[in-house]
């Protein structure tokens, strides 16, 4: 029986179920509307460390393990361990699996990484190769700005379209088989996105540049598996932002997708309130990640929300690519995620 | 074929985004940047008055004392995290006067002490101000060169 | 004294200007701040050569010398100077030796700052 639906969509029959997750987030995230809900709020910015770097990964690896605390496994159970950040060469995620001691895949999807780890990990359980995977990324303004634009202490200012790096991590642990029957929820289908380019080249606005592969991801899916906005309870972007989000609309509209707009959420536009001056929002893998973990998880799992399709928006630049004037390409991947029953005694 | 169907695509989507993007306010920056810039350079006065009438220093000197003191006072409000809080509200009203070349030198000399003393501190210390010495000496030494030519000629 | 007050008003409303053209400059293109410095500094070089910055000078004082075109203006000064007073040695000294004051003091108080202080999150 062939898994594949369409050209790029896969349906992962088996269901593997979402058994936990954790999320840590940094001050300015606590203070926007979803604040309270992070497992873990990190004092300051050091967290402790003594770099920026050691800051960042240090929230990954204890939203890994308080995502693992949190379902009563150890690290010993843990069969694979899929993740990435934005930092040159994934030291976060290398220096966290590091730490972690759980075998590791690294991956780099910028942005994205949540929603492809959720891929990968999903069609390795469902294939039977793994039965508890973590999966997880973590993003940091300070280390975000001093890799991608300028010294926190320079002068300057941001533009409209310009959109901050969330500080925080998510971590989530799926599993399959058995364990995956008491899960609240399950994984059904995952969307590989395409890398589309429609010659972006302003570094300072990734919303621009990453809307067209959400549009191109968004609408193959909904071909593939024959649904619509109809068919989910939210469509969640993950860091588009205001402007990035008025253009999927418009490029969804333009490929005669009919667009509930109150059901597309963005965790960019929302992680922040507006008085919290971040200009067109958040963004960073912590963005989707730790929303997904503080927020639409619980929901789905608790069956506020039955259905949804997290869809994490990743821009494919370096400080190398945009410095030889390159224009910025953009890549989506998406998941769909259901609410189960659970079987308590299974 | 491909390509040209590419750029004009690129070309559509170019036009969406610019009529989507939110404006910068134009008028309410630039009145910030001429009332914070036209602020920095009353204290240079101020500096360069005291060092020619008080300390009797003469137009260069005081001049170069000014922007000593000025360069000073930027480092250190760079130092305490106040200045970029200033850059935020003023642009380029605290880019462009020597205050902002010298924040420009002193936020990477900060941000990299992680590095290292010498390829932290030392080398990206000039990582945003090098530019302006390299075409700033540069160019004025073509300027003495041209003189010269000039001298020689006439 | 009124002729020190009209002075201060001259090199606010001189500077002010310089300034305000930067923030154009900044809003309209995506330069970035790096490049408007660059452009800052090769004018006043350009302008100081042709004699055309001087005359601003003497109106604003301190309105035309500390943006960074003023620092421009001095090492072109400088060049020109050197070359007068020690012929083709100067034109290489000279415009160095003008932005002396300014470059030590940047990279004496840059050094220092690193020492002591720490970069902050933005708030």
């Amino acid at each position: 029986m062939s898994r594949r639906l369409g050209k790029q969509t896969v349906a992962l029959a088996g269901g593997p179920g979402v058994l936990g997750w954790a999320s840590v987030a940094g001050r300015k995230e606590h203070d926007g509307p979803y604040g309270d809900k992070f497992d873990r709020v990190i004092a300051d910015e050091m967290d402790g460390q003594d770099s920026f770097e050691a800051a960042e990964r240090h929230m990954l690896e204890s939203a890994v393990r308080l995502c693992l605390l949190k379902t009563g496994k150890k690290t010993e159970d843990v069969q694979l361990f899929l993740s990435g950040d934005l930092l040159n060469q994934i030291i976060s995620a290398g220096f966290a699996a590091r730490a972690l001691g759980i075998p590791f895949y690294g991956l780099y999807g910028a942005c994205s990484t949540m929603s492809e780890s959720l891929s990968l990990g999903g069609m390795l359980a469902d294939g039977g190769f793994a039965d508890l995977i973590v999966c997880a990324t973590c993003s940091h303004f300070c280390t975000a700005e001093r890799q991608y634009r300028a010294p926190l202490e320079l002068g300057n200012q941001r533009t409209p379209t310009q959109q901050w790096t969330v500080t925080g991590a998510g971590a989530v642990l799926l599993g399959a088989g058995a364990a995956a029957a008491r899960a609240k929820a399950a994984l059904t289908h995952a969307t590989c996105g395409r890398v589309l380019d429609l010659g972006v080249t302003d570094a300072n606005n990734m919303g621009a540049a990453m809307a067209p592969a959400a549009a191109d991801t968004l609408a193959a899916h909904f071909h593939d598996t024959d649904r619509s906005f109809e068919d989910y309870d939210l469509v969640v972007t993950g860091d588009l932002g205001r402007h990035g989000r008025d253009l999927l609309i418009e490029l969804l509209k333009e490929k005669g997708v009919f667009v509930r707009e109150e059901k597309l959420f963005d965790c960019g536009c929302e992680i922040f309130s507006a008085r919290q001056d971040t200009h067109a929002g958040g963004s960073g893998c912590g963005c989707s990640a730790s929303m997904l973990c503080a927020h639409l998880l619980p929901e789905v799992c608790a069956g506020h929300l039955q259905r949804i399709l997290f869809m994490a928006t990743g821009a494919l630049l370096s400080p190398t690519s945009s410095m030889q004037g390159e224009s910025i390409p953009g890549v989506a991947h998406a998941v769909a995620i259901e609410h189960r029953q659970g079987e308590e005694n299974a | 074929m491909q390509d040209a169907k590419n750029r004009k695509e690129a070309q559509r989507y170019a036009e969406l985004v610019a009529r989507l993007a939110p404006k910068s306010e134009m008028g309410q920056g630039m009145a910030r940047a001429f009332l914070v810039g036209g602020l920095i350079c009353v204290l240079g006065q101020m500096l360069t008055d005291f060092f020619s009438m008080r300390m009797r220093f003469g137009a260069q000197s005081a001049a170069t004392a000014t922007s000593i003191c000025l360069i000073f006072l930027s480092a250190l409000l760079t130092g305490l995290g106040l200045y970029d809080r200033i850059g935020k509200f003023a642009g380029a009203g605290s880019i462009v006067p020597i205050t902002g070349f010298a924040n420009s030198v002193v936020a990477p000399a900060m941000e990299f002490r992680r590095e290292g003393l010498v390829m932290g501190v030392g080398a990206k210390m000039f990582s945003l101000a090098g530019p302006v010495l390299v075409y700033g000496i540069g160019s004025s030494i073509i300027v003495g060169l041209i003189a010269f030519a000039l001298e020689v000629i006439g | 004294m009124i002729a020190m007050l009209w002075m201060y008003v001259k090199a606010f409303a001189v500077g002010g200007l310089i300034c305000m053209i930067g923030e154009a400059l900044l809003l309209k293109t995506q330069l970035t701040s790096a490049r408007i410095l660059v452009g800052y500094v090769t004018a006043g070089v350009i302008l100081g050569a042709l004699g055309l910055y001087k005359p601003l000078i003497d109106f604003a004082g301190a309105g035309a010398t500390v943006p960074l075109t003023g620092f421009g203006y001095m090492l072109a000064h400088g060049a020109i100077e050197g070359l007068e007073n020690e012929g083709l040695l100067g034109a290489f000294t000279g415009g160095v030796r003008a932005g002396a004051g300014g470059i030590a003091a940047a990279v004496f108080f840059g050094y220092l700052a690193a020492l002591i202080f720490k970069p902050k999150m933005k708030g």
